[in-house]
């Protein structure tokens, strides 16, 4: 159940997560203009990951993924409250927009600050779910 | 002035981290702070006696009107310096008295807080930050009652002064709410100088009755005194410094603060001279029934906080000036008798005054201390306690009327009073020598800086009260009641109140010398009544409560799914119904044509609907659900809506993934509900399905709806810099909204990983 060992599954997974966070990344850039955006992004990267739990297990994700997923959410709750405090310093209204134009084209804004604290919050809270749904599977088999 | 209240937050906050440096020093780098604070309120005084106030505003939340306004008069001088200056003192002490505790920076970062909080109290002057203030000095005072957190009693004693404070806190939110309705401002000020408006409102009865429990409760006057003797199982510090010196006086300011708005009417003084008479003598009557130091000191403090009360309740000039000089002289006599009582305690590790006897001589600093301070206590000349008898029996007799039923109480409570001086001075230290249970050596001086500084300045104020004369004067005119300047003299020559003090001393001897067996009688006599009393109420009240809450807690909270959801779902349509009918007229059919290929998801979503609710096994029902979500995505991209399509794509593979792992951990698919029951539920959900029909019409049609979406079309691109305008509502026009969402999302997420990984433990240890 957690762990499927199947060879197709191991590999397609091991394929599929790059090109699946890739995308994830893409959607959440995107999304100010194009569909896409922080929360279908991490819902994407999710689905990714929870594939990749299923073929190879939850140490494997978690080594993969270096942080607990708990901690994704509170990373990106901060984002979220951080985004709104240039607004706040530059004496505007609580949560104003800020556009920043850099050099070589880039554009970065709080719009997207936030964004990427929605993504994490997103990530975070499906992976939570799953990986504590997996572990009770596994404390279940265990016995 | 914000700056140090505020800053003596950030201190408070630092603590912890100020004792891994500093060590045992912390307490005396501590006491820097409040030093500085006399020091910066001394340096003002000039201002103030010259009539003047000083005022700091700083804007809050500007819509409500709202300020954290400080204004520094005569009587928040008069507070402020109490708190700062007592703060020092005990400051010190608590570095000898809990000296090497583990939990001292726990302990010091409380009382900062504490302290700053009061400070607050006593300078705001906008009623909501008052209240702000209010409410945290409860907070500090219940972690300071419970800093020992390990003793039950401890606990319940800090729970039990938090409910009776914090409760009179709400009633007190309600009056300030509706004393800023009647006076049409939240500034202090400005309701000092609105006191005819007010008193003729006719909210004027209900907002003095609540601003009175919220004062009462805080200033523990019957029927709500009970918590402040429990409070007693607090370190002595905290006892000397909340429980006597300032955070029970808060009750007092704010009746004096609002003196000027409030007072005059019937209501007013008959309130405050009867609870304030009921609570001296209730005071003076129980501390002799204590064998215990502290909590003998404890009583007398309710008896002095009722003296307080009954002045302000006869509240003319000569009343509030008796309350005033009252107020500092059992500031330093009960202050230092408290601390005696902690050093007591530390060094014969009792405080039963019936098993010590003839102390002076291993403790000849303590006793004469005590001696000072005790005589204070009493009333006797040549100390400030006696100098403010002599003011309170003259405002008694001055007003008098039906005062005479005030001054048989107070001249009897004096008199009781007087035998617990003598108990407290005379039990501990002369006589023979007992054993207590450790034989104590040479105090430290941390120990008997406080107390001994606070009995001189008894006897130093007592021969000279000339020295409060200015303060008291500025701060009555502050009350609303100016006047010439007033004479403090240490000596008023024989007259009226000379003769009370008379018959009180009288009294007080009497019954000390014949205290044990004035002691068993009144042990005997009050049993019953302290069985049925007050304290009894509030337990049972309480206990009442949970019932209530166990019994709703049944009701709504039944663990079935079902029953939560018909009972949201009626809801919701009782309410939208509601609102839908009355406020919403016609509505017509749109008039659009159909398209086949939209009849054909819409025929799909139906039957996964319908198909899921008939089948007979969970994963056909899953199947089923999925099927509809993914109608409902076609639907989205039909009408051009690519984001929510994707999203419901995404979440309904997600929720298959989740499905997934729980599917087999569940029972076997099991019919609950009886036919009849399945007829409501069906009759529910045809109700909400039409409801939301009929929503979504109105919506369409909605001429009295005026739509945003025109302006968010408009300035998606101008001001959200975006074409996609799902994402620019999302993450810029409405990012509150969406930081809102996502807290709850994280909230839901820990909470299904606390639901789950607690059950997985309890299996594990099962």
């Amino acid at each position: 159940m957690v762990k499927s060992g199947t060879l197709i599954l191991g590999v397609a997974a091991q394929l599929l997560l790059p090109l699946q966070l890739m995308f994830s990344v893409f959607l959440l850039l995107r999304g100010h203009d194009a569909p896409g955006g922080g929360f279908i992004a991490g819902l994407v990267a999710a689905g990714g990951f929870a594939l990749y739990l299923f073929a190879h297990g939850r140490r494997a994700m978690h080594s993969l993924l270096k942080v607990a997923p708990r901690d994704l959410i509170g990373l990106g709750l901060l984002l979220g409250v951080l985004s709104t405090l240039p607004a706040w310093w530059r004496g505007q209204p609580f949560f104003t927009a800020q556009w920043w134009d850099l050099p070589l084209g880039i554009t970065l804004s709080t719009p997207l600050l936030f964004d990427m604290g929605v993504y994490l919050v997103v990530l975070g809270a499906l992976l939570t779910a799953i990986t504590a749904l997996v572990e009770i599977d596994q404390a279940d088999d265990s016995r | 002035m914000q700056l140090a209240v505020l800053a003596g937050f950030v201190v408070a906050g630092l603590t912890p981290w100020l004792h891994r440096v500093a060590g045992a020093r912390t307490p005396l780098l501590l006491a820097l702070l409040p030093a500085a604070i006399v020091g910066w309120l001394l340096q003002h005084w000039s201002l103030l006696a010259g009539g003047g106030a000083l005022m700091l505003e700083q804007a809050w939340v500007p819509a409500l009107d709202i300020t954290l306004t400080f204004r520094l008069d005569g009587l928040a001088w008069l507070f402020a310096c109490l708190i700062a200056a007592i703060g020092v003192l005990v400051l010190v002490y608590t570095g000898g008295y809990l000296r090497g505790h583990p939990d001292l920076p726990r302990f010091l970062a409380v009382l900062m807080a504490f302290m700053m909080s009061m400070l607050g109290l006593v300078l705001a002057d906008n009623l909501v930050a008052l209240f702000v203030f209010w409410e945290l000095t409860s907070l500090t005072s219940y972690l300071l009652i419970g800093f020992r957190h390990t003793d039950p009693l401890a606990r319940q004693a800090a729970l039990q002064g938090l409910l009776v404070t914090a409760g009179g806190g709400l009633a007190l939110l309600v009056g300030f709410v509706l004393l800023a309705e009647a006076g049409g401002s939240w500034s202090l000020a400005e309701l000092a100088s609105r006191g005819e408006a007010i008193r003729g409102h006719v909210l004027y009865l209900p907002l003095l009755v609540a601003i009175l429990i919220g004062a009462f409760t805080k200033s523990a006057q019957f029927p709500f005194h009970f918590w402040l003797p429990n409070a007693m199982v607090a370190p002595t510090p905290v006892s000397a410094y909340l429980h006597s010196a300032t955070m029970v006086k808060a009750g007092i300011y704010l009746l004096a603060r609002l003196h000027p708005a409030l007072s005059g009417t019937s209501a007013w003084t008959l309130g405050l001279a009867l609870i304030g008479g009921v609570t001296l003598l209730l005071g003076a009557v129980m501390a002799l029934r204590q064998t215990n130091l502290k909590l003998m000191l404890a009583y007398s403090t309710v008896m002095a906080l009722g003296t307080m009360t009954l002045l302000l309740g006869i509240g003319t000039r000569a009343a509030l000036a008796a309350c005033l000089v009252f107020l500092l002289a059992h500031a330093f006599y009960k202050g230092a008798l408290f601390l005696v009582a902690g050093i007591l305690d530390v060094m014969t590790g009792t405080l039963d005054v019936t098993a010590m006897g003839g102390l002076r001589r291993l403790l000849p600093w303590t006793a004469l201390t005590a001696a000072v301070a005790a005589l204070s206590l009493a009333g006797l000349p040549p100390m400030l306690g006696f100098v403010a008898k002599e003011a309170l029996f003259g405002a008694l007799l001055e007003a008098g009327g039906t005062g005479w039923v005030a001054v048989v109480a107070v001249t009897l409570a004096a008199g009781l009073t007087l035998s617990v001086a003598a108990i407290v001075a005379i039990r501990p230290f002369l006589g023979p020598l007992r054993d207590p249970p450790r034989r104590p050596r040479g105090t430290p001086p941390a120990l008997l800086v406080g107390p001994a500084l606070l009995a001189a300045l008894s006897l130093l104020t007592g021969v000279a009260p000339g020295l409060f004369d200015e303060l008291v004067t500025v701060t009555l005119a502050g009350l609303g009641a100016s006047g010439e300047a007033l004479h403090l003299v240490p000596w008023h020559g024989v007259g009226g109140p000379l003769a009370l003090s008379l018959a009180g001393l009288v009294l007080g001897v009497a019954v000390f010398l014949r205290w044990e067996s004035v002691r068993a009688r009144l042990v005997d006599v009050l049993a019953p009544l302290v069985a049925r009393g007050p304290e009894v109420w509030h337990s049972t009240l309480g206990w009442r409560t949970l019932q209530l809450a166990h019994w709703q807690t049944r009701i709504l909270q039944n663990g079935h799914l079902r029953t939560y959801l018909v009972t949201i779902l009626m809801a919701w349509l009782g309410l939208v119904g509601h609102a839908l009918l009355v406020r919403h007229g016609s509505l017509s059919w749109p008039g659009s044509a159909w398209q086949a290929h939209e009849l054909v998801v819409a025929a799909l979503m139906a039957a996964g609907a319908l198909t899921a609710c008939m089948v007979r096994s969970r994963l056909a029902a899953v199947a089923a659900l999925g099927s509809m979500g993914f109608s409902i995505a076609l639907t989205f991209v039909l009408f051009s809506a690519p984001d929510l399509a994707i999203t419901q794509l995404l979440v309904e593979t997600l929720t298959v993934v989740l499905l997934a792992l729980v599917l087999f951990r569940l029972p076997h698919f099991t019919v609950l509900s009886t036919p009849l029951q399945r007829w409501r539920d069906l009759g529910v959900a045809a109700l909400v399905g039409a409801l939301i029909t009929t929503l979504m019409l109105a919506v369409l049609g909605g001429e009295r709806l005026p739509s945003v979406s025109h302006y968010m079309v408009a300035n998606g691109q101008p001001l959200g810099h975006g074409h996609n305008l799902v994402n620019v509502i999302l993450v810029d026009f409405r990012a509150l909204d969406t930081l809102g969402e996502v807290f709850v999302l994280a909230l839901a997420a820990v909470g299904v990983y606390a639901m789950l990984c607690f059950r997985a433990e309890e299996a594990g240890h099962g």
